[in-house]
């Protein structure tokens, strides 16, 4: 028992210190693609409830290809086709040059494209919930169409959608451990190390999915106080 | 006198605005999008074209054939096993029993609240901490195979997500059929499996679906553990070729999978609900 507590503590003998590194990782990787996963996915759902076919299409296309293919797939393709296509691309303004493509930005990339079309059929759910009263409210005001996003559609929108978009976090937090495949130091990567040097694969692999939960509890207390406070206008009942 | 009435119908009707095709901002940014989908398509099968060469095909074609049967072959043996199991853990979710219930949640939220790829280690590498014991066992040669290893941590992980669902389809049928039938007379094993359960697996039907392709996406975290799948077989054509279109071809190939596995699903569950639609 004292062994176990000395290689996870931290510290010189114990591998706490690296683990925790992994977490940090893997949290900014997960923090750092959300911004751009939500963005994307909003505008693909406005793509896809747009009345201009041609629009719809290209959103559609997009989904279909990126809830389609296998996470770990679409890693590779941006991970290694970035790397050719930036390689080509900069070899033919300034000849031939030798780029490594950063695997926090290939895995922020690839789970921003996998997180997005989730997120836009959230949305766009999300938007089909909004009575179409609203709109003609907001325009039987004067409100303008930007303004009327904004002031009375989107807090309507996100209230809608916290739910399925609270389950995407959950999914995009579990999702960032496949980055350890292309070598980014997150917390598989770090446990798969200690697994390795110290012969205590199980422990160690147990201890990354018990902070995978822990990660997991402390998003749905954030996820709950969220819900609450995108409810604070409703009347109790 | 006639005029006035003509002006007041034109009035009162509704304004038709005539379908509008007029270049508008939407119409310009989705021809543009389209257009960008339209180069992406012709750069990838010019790309094709140009590092054709019938030596890869030849060489790694049966291979990709092989790897997509393995995949398939992994998802199936996963889902049913998978299946099988989620059975007692849902009827544990549902038993008035805290003790029962307690163990189940965990179960259930143990697996859905850690990745996939974590599990496929623990069960993998984590084998190997209890060799001794294992051996003992008798369950050595069960638990030292990659394969067996995989089906092992993907069937607990699907079976976990299964049971919810399971779960949930049943308790989303009201108690007063419970109710009804129970007035009828009805032994209440007739009533759950010739009431309640038909009705509850209309619901489960999509989400059964969504589980089946999350576990094709899901199977290509095998090929991590040294198993040939599709997506093994493209990462050891990858590394021996360097040629990127192994990647495309894999692409490919389950995006018509899931395609395919998509439209079937729509088509079965079109025919299992024509009842429940109001033309």
């Amino acid at each position: 028992m004292d062994e176990i507590l000395i290689l996870i503590s931290f510290g010189p003998d114990g591998w706490g210190d690296e683990i925790a590194q992994g977490v940090l990782i893997t949290v900014l990787l997960a923090v750092a693609t959300l911004p751009f996963g939500l963005l994307l996915g909003f505008v693909l759902a406005l793509a896809k409830k747009s009345e201009e076919p041609s629009l719809r299409a290209a959103a559609n296309i997009y989904t279909t290809i990126f809830r389609g293919l296998p996470e770990l797939l679409t890693l590779f393709l941006v991970y290694y086709g970035g790397q050719i296509l930036l390689q080509q691309a900069l070899g033919a303004l300034f000849g031939d040059v030798r780029i490594e493509v950063n695997s926090f930005v290939a895995g922020m990339i690839a789970l921003a494209f996998v997180f997005s079309s989730y997120a836009s059929e959230a949305f766009l759910s999300a938007f089909r919930g909004i009575a179409q009263g609203q709109y003609e409210g907001a325009y039987a005001l004067g409100i303008s169409r930007f303004k009327t996003m904004r002031l009375v559609i989107l807090p309507q929108l996100i209230r809608l959608s916290l739910p399925a978009l609270g389950n995407l976090w959950l999914i995009l937090l579990k999702e960032t451990s496949l980055v350890s495949v292309i070598g980014l130091s997150d917390i598989v990567r770090q446990s798969g190390i200690a697994a390795r040097v110290t012969k205590e694969p199980f422990l160690f692999f147990g201890v990354a999915c018990l902070i995978y939960l822990v990660l997991a509890m402390f998003s749905s207390v954030g996820l709950n106080r969220i819900e609450a406070w995108t409810k604070r206008g409703e009347v109790r009942r | 006198m006639s005029d006035r009435a003509e002006q007041k119908v034109e009035a009162s009707a509704a304004p038709t605005v005539p379908p509008s095709r007029a270049w508008s901002k939407a119409r310009l940014t989705g021809y543009a999008l389209m257009g960008v989908w339209a180069a992406a398509v012709v750069g990838l099968v010019l790309f094709m074209a140009e590092s054709f060469n019938p030596d890869f095909i030849e060489r790694y074609g049966e291979k990709f054939v092989s790897g997509f049967v393995v995949t398939v072959e992994l998802v199936t043996i996963s889902l049913v096993v998978g299946c099988l199991l989620s059975l007692p853990v849902a009827a544990m979710r549902m038993s008035r029993s805290a003790i029962l219930n307690g163990i189940s949640y965990a179960y259930v939220y143990f697996f859905r609240g850690t990745p996939l790829l974590a599990q496929t280690f623990l069960v993998y590498y984590g084998a190997g901490t209890f060799q001794p014991f294992l051996k003992d066992a008798g369950v050595w040669w069960f638990f030292r195979d990659a394969w067996y290893c995989a089906i092992f941590a993907f069937s607990l992980n699907t079976a976990a997500y299964q049971a919810e669902i399971l779960r949930g389809s049943i308790q989303n049928v009201s108690r007063g059929q419970w109710e009804a039938a129970a007035a009828l007379g009805l032994h209440k094993a007739v009533i759950f499996w010739k009431v309640i359960l038909p009705q509850a697996m209309i619901v489960a039907l999509r989400p059964y679906g969504n589980e089946i392709i999350l576990m094709i996406k899901g199977s290509a975290i095998a090929s991590i553990i040294t198993i040939y799948d599709l997506m093994g077989e493209t990462r050891r054509a990858y590394s021996r070729s360097y040629d990127f279109q192994a990647y495309i071809w894999a692409a490919v190939m389950y995006l018509v999978l899931v395609e395919a596995l998509r439209q079937t699903w729509d088509v079965i569950e079109a025919r299992l609900t024509r009842h429940l639609k109001r033309s």
